[in-house]
């Protein structure tokens, strides 16, 4: 249900930019307020959002420890997954962050007959995460070239280990089917699975076919419906020197392209996808295990009431004495 | 136990959750999988508000008139103080990988049981007052209204999450569930909706020194009973001072230590140890308690009964303190102490006056784990072990979630299990170490009331145990927290007969060679097995 | 503890590479209009309409050479039934003859590599 409404959705967004550009003609809205407007959006939602975050503060060192501490000497610590120093925290972030390492754990629990839990490895989640992260940032890196004059040579290399295999005209880059193989993997998966079906909501569903919709559309484009690059480009370059002109004839696809990364744009400081930036701000992964080394400051630490031992000396003084304890006063 | 359903029927848990949406709150109270309401009078005496006797089965829970705007304030509050809540508010995108993580889903099947679910009963009232789109968008973008029937939700499902942490350790942004049970918990008590096993014990703490509200004079006894026990059993008098001014080092351990069982054969054994390595130590009564159910209560009531433990080694002068086997003890003293009540600048870093090895790993909070302690001991030769005295124990080690997941007191204990005995053998990897599972009874949910909750919520841990049962053997299932202690004993009777439970230190206890001693059997007053296995083996020849 | 300094440091970092074409503009302080191309040709038509040239030149070259070489079929029916040889060097060159100023304008603007003289020889340039 969520699934179907959240297609509803991108299937009007489809819709919203045909009648735009292909009835009325909106070139200008399209190619020039709208992604104006989303990048505007996307840069001012994504810092109030990390500052929002960033007021609050981190009271307590609740670091997640998924290994050994640094203790006695003759004991092997774990500095990657229970870190002690700065280096061990960059580590297990940058496995965190570039290899989704606690996903890697990943183990499927079934019951089965006869009081019995087996846990399997399960690294399909995992891998298709990864695949579909990776890719999209290759994607988005070699989008680069439409942005950049001269295109810089580290975007031509990537180009080139991308189209490796030299297949169909224009070449077929792999990072892009494998971003829309995966995101259909983590789609599927979502529905196919009771458990990650129940627990998905509408906005979930939204994100993947988006994402799927500029895929599609950018696949579609590049091999299918093609449209004049260098216009494309020069629209790209006049939006960059905010002198923006849109020229005429870059084909219909490109604009539906384009709507939908604007949507993705506009709608991402508002949405889950900021785990871009909450996954650098995570207190059970960013904080190094030194609670008992370096103490750690509560910002909003106070008083409160406690039971001194004067007060409970002066509650029990006679059953104490009794018992032969020692006393501060004796009466 | 009786009144429980048989084990073959409770296993039949099916993980596939329902076609119905989860966002109709509806819950039932069902015999056996929830707690009681917090007595009034530890509420009363702890200063909670709303003082009343919550029967959660009521269909009217007497709840202040303007009751959701204290729980949405205190939410405001709470976002406003903890990063943590407000970045795993935002950032879940629901990927799974915590759904069949959690011991209480594996257990009952119950899909508000995935962390996911668990995080999201809260996250949808946090939608709908919080974010612009819950606000417009409203079931939409998973935003609920709070009602009465969310508010019972809340109380079913956050006592029904132990703050085990383990979902922690496979979600890909680290989200913490235990962080997100806090909240639930302290913002269902700002309108006096608790459970008994939490405040009763919290405010016997307060008073006494220690959850079971035991008075000084009682907590002297205990420990004399102790010294004449060893005695009794040893031939050896070790002298145990408690409120001892000018000792060296401050020794808190959790109460069930004292007067539990088994943890009381783990007592023993500290007390043995100690002796033999001629520590100058003391008890406190004031502090004698090292546990703290504060932490399953709210961040100030965990402040006001941790606050003691420094105030009393001030008090007495000592120079640092050692801690005993106690697993959320272990979280307060670990990852909350020192920010709370610290800083400790009137300790010394922690030295052990028997190996002259600094702790430099707490040498700002000054409290070294007993494991750690005793490991040093053993490494550096100081104790004579005669790991034979422990062949009756084919033994297995249950980390706790909280030495494990918040300190990653991993290899401590083992490294003084595999010295103390010859039999070990770890459970399978996916449920040790740092993917542990829980006991099912943790923060404050081990009552008989609670008890059916209990066995599915230990049921994954009891399953890794019978492997080991069958596979080796194994008798003993050693651990070094109090809950586990106290809970996993009618864990082992329900799933896995046959195999004990006991403290790390009754094994060292068991296995310390004193000097001077006279002894037959071990710390269960169990002759030691030094002629069985050859009889065992010429049975088993017998019989073939 | 707030860790205000790192997340400030971050969040600049990840600003400047966000907009960093602007920088990458303002740096090498090129326009970035797309380029003039050099027509050395009297001639008016293509073998096909300009827009259709501009999207799918990279198709109608792939066909023709498949037809030339796979199939021996070298006869392409042009625009206004006009009848051209299906090569490269002779047909697109006789008018294209400055790929300098032509093809690679375009291709090294766009970032596209092009392996059409893997094969084939690079003309020499017609001034």
């Amino acid at each position: 249900m969520n699934a179907l409404l959240a297609l509803f959705g991108v299937a009007i967004l489809f819709v919203i930019a045909y009648l735009g550009v292909d009835v009325l003609g909106l070139h200008s809205l399209f190619g020039i307020v709208l992604p104006y407007a989303a990048i505007f959006l996307f840069l001012i939602g994504f810092v109030v959002r990390i500052f929002q975050w960033a007021k609050s503060p981190v009271p307590f060192r609740i670091t997640t420890t998924s290994g050994q501490q640094k203790s006695l000497n003759f004991i092997k610590s774990n500095n990657l997954e229970s870190p002690h120093n700065t280096t061990g925290v960059i580590g297990r972030m940058a496995l965190e962050i570039l290899f989704f390492r606690s996903l890697f754990r990943n183990t499927k629990a079934e019951v089965k007959e006869n009081e019995r839990i087996v846990y399997g490895p399960d690294k399909w989640l995992w891998a298709a995460a990864l695949a579909f992260h990776w890719s999209f940032l290759i994607v988005f890196l070699r989008h680069y070239r439409f942005f950049a004059e001269p295109v810089p040579e580290f975007i031509l290399k990537m180009q080139a280990v991308d189209g490796l295999f030299q297949v169909g005209t224009p070449i077929v880059f792999l990072t892009g089917l494998i971003l829309l193989a995966s995101v259909t993997f983590l789609f599927l998966r979502r529905v196919v699975l009771p458990q990650v079906r129940y627990i998905s909501l509408l906005a979930d569903y939204f994100a993947l076919f988006v994402i799927m919709a500029i895929a599609i559309s950018g696949l579609l484009m590049r091999h299918f419906y093609k449209v004049d690059i260098v216009g494309v480009k020069e629209l790209a370059m006049t939006l960059v020197g905010f002198k923006p002109v849109v020229p005429e004839g870059i084909g219909f696809i490109f604009y539906v392209h384009l709507f939908f990364v604007c949507v993705l744009f506009a709608y991402f400081p508002f949405s889950k996808l900021m785990h871009l930036g909450g996954v650098f701000l995570s207190p059970t992964r960013n904080l190094a295990n030194t609670n008992r080394i370096k103490r750690h400051i509560n910002p909003w630490n106070y008083e409160v009431k406690t039971h001194t031992y004067e007060e409970y000396e002066d509650e029990f003084r006679d059953v104490m004495r009794e018992a032969g304890l020692p006393l501060e006063k004796e009466s | 136990m009786s009144d429980i359903a048989k084990k073959e029927d409770l296993a039949k848990v099916d993980l596939n959750p329902p076609k119905k949406d989860w966002m109709d709150p509806k819950v039932e109270f069902k015999k056996g999988t929830y707690n009681y309401g917090s007595n009034p009078g530890s509420m009363k005496y702890l200063g909670m508000p709303f003082v009343r006797k919550l029967d959660p089965t009521a269909e009217d829970w007497e709840l202040p008139e303007n009751w959701k705007e204290i729980i949405l304030e205190g939410l405001r509050d709470r976002i406003k103080k903890y990063r943590s809540l407000r970045i795993f508010m935002d950032c879940c995108v629901r990927c799974g990988a915590c759904a069949d993580k959690c011991h209480f889903f594996i257990g009952s099947g119950d899909p508000k049981n995935m962390p996911v679910l668990r995080a999201e009963l809260l996250r949808s009232v946090y939608r709908k007052d919080f974010t612009t789109a819950g606000k417009l968008l409203g079931k939409m973008a998973g935003a609920r209204e709070l009602t009465v029937d969310v508010l019972k939700e809340w109380f079913f499902y956050f006592y029904q999450c132990t703050e085990c942490r383990r979902c922690s350790v496979f979600c890909p942004y680290g989200i913490d569930t235990a962080e997100i049970t806090m909240m639930g918990r302290e913002l269902l008590h700002l309108v006096g909706v608790g459970i008994d096993w939490i405040t009763t014990p919290a405010s016997n703490c307060f008073r006494t020194g220690n959850h079971l509200g035991i008075q000084p004079h009682g907590f002297k006894d205990s420990v004399d009973f102790a010294v004449d026990d060893l005695e009794d059993l040893t031939g050896i008098r070790v002298d145990a001072p408690v409120n001892k001014k000018g000792a060296e080092i401050l020794f808190v351990v959790p109460s069930a230590d004292y007067f539990g069982d088994p943890h009381y054969f783990g007592f023993l054994g500290y007390l043995a140890l100690f002796h033999e390595i001629g520590l100058d130590y003391t008890f406190s009564s004031y502090a004698s308690e090292g546990g703290n159910f504060g932490l399953f209560h709210s961040s100030e009531m965990m402040k006001r009964l941790n606050a003691k433990i420094y105030a009393e080694a001030k008090r007495l002068g000592v120079k640092w303190i050692i801690g005993g086997e106690c697993g959320h003890m272990w979280r307060v003293l670990h990852q909350y102490m020192d920010t709370m009540n610290g800083p400790a600048d009137f300790l010394e870093v922690p030295k052990s006056p028997i190996t002259g090895t600094t702790f430099e790993h707490a040498k700002s909070t000054k409290m070294v784990h007993i494991c750690e302690f005793t490991a040093d001991l053993i490494y550096n030769n100081k104790v004579k072990l005669d790991k034979s005295r422990n062949d009756h124990w084919k033994v297995t080690f249950h980390d706790s979630c909280n030495t494990s997941r918040a300190m990653g007191l991993v290899e401590e204990p083992r490294y003084i299990i595999n010295n103390v005995c010859n039999n070990f053998w770890d459970m399978p990897e996916n449920t040790i170490k740092e993917q542990t599972f829980c006991c099912g009874s943790g923060s404050g949910l081990g009552t008989d009331e609670n008890l059916e909750m209990r066995m599915r919520g230990g049921f994954p841990r009891a399953n890794a145990v019978k492997f080991v049962h069958e596979k080796h053997g194994v008798n003993l299932l050693s651990c070094i927290c109090a809950i586990d202690k106290a809970t996993l004993p009618p864990l082992m009777e329900y799933w896995v007969p046959g195999v004990e439970v006991g403290a790390v230190h009754e094994l060292v206890g068991n296995a310390i060679v004193m000097k001077g001693e006279k002894r037959t059997t071990d710390l269960r007053s169990q002759p030691y097995e030094t002629e069985e296995p050859e009889a065992e083996a010429v049975k088993a020849e017998e019989a073939n | 503890m707030y860790d205000a300094g790192k997340i400030i440091a971050g969040l600049v970092i990840f600003l400047v590479l966000v907009t960093s074409p602007m920088w990458y503009k303002a740096a090498t302080g090129t326009k970035g209009e797309a380029p003039e191309l050099k027509y050395v040709t009297e001639s008016k038509v293509c073998v096909a309409e300009t827009e259709y040239m501009k999207a799918f030149h990279m198709d109608l070259l792939n066909e023709w050479r498949d037809d030339v070489v796979r199939r021996d079929d070298r006869q392409y029916e042009g625009l206004e039934g006009k009848v051209y040889e299906k090569s490269l060097s002779r047909t697109c060159m006789s008018c294209h003859s400055n790929k300098d100023e032509f093809c690679d304008r375009c291709h090294d603007y766009a970032g596209v590599s092009v392996y059409c003289w893997d094969c084939h020889v690079e003309p020499a340039e017609v001034q």
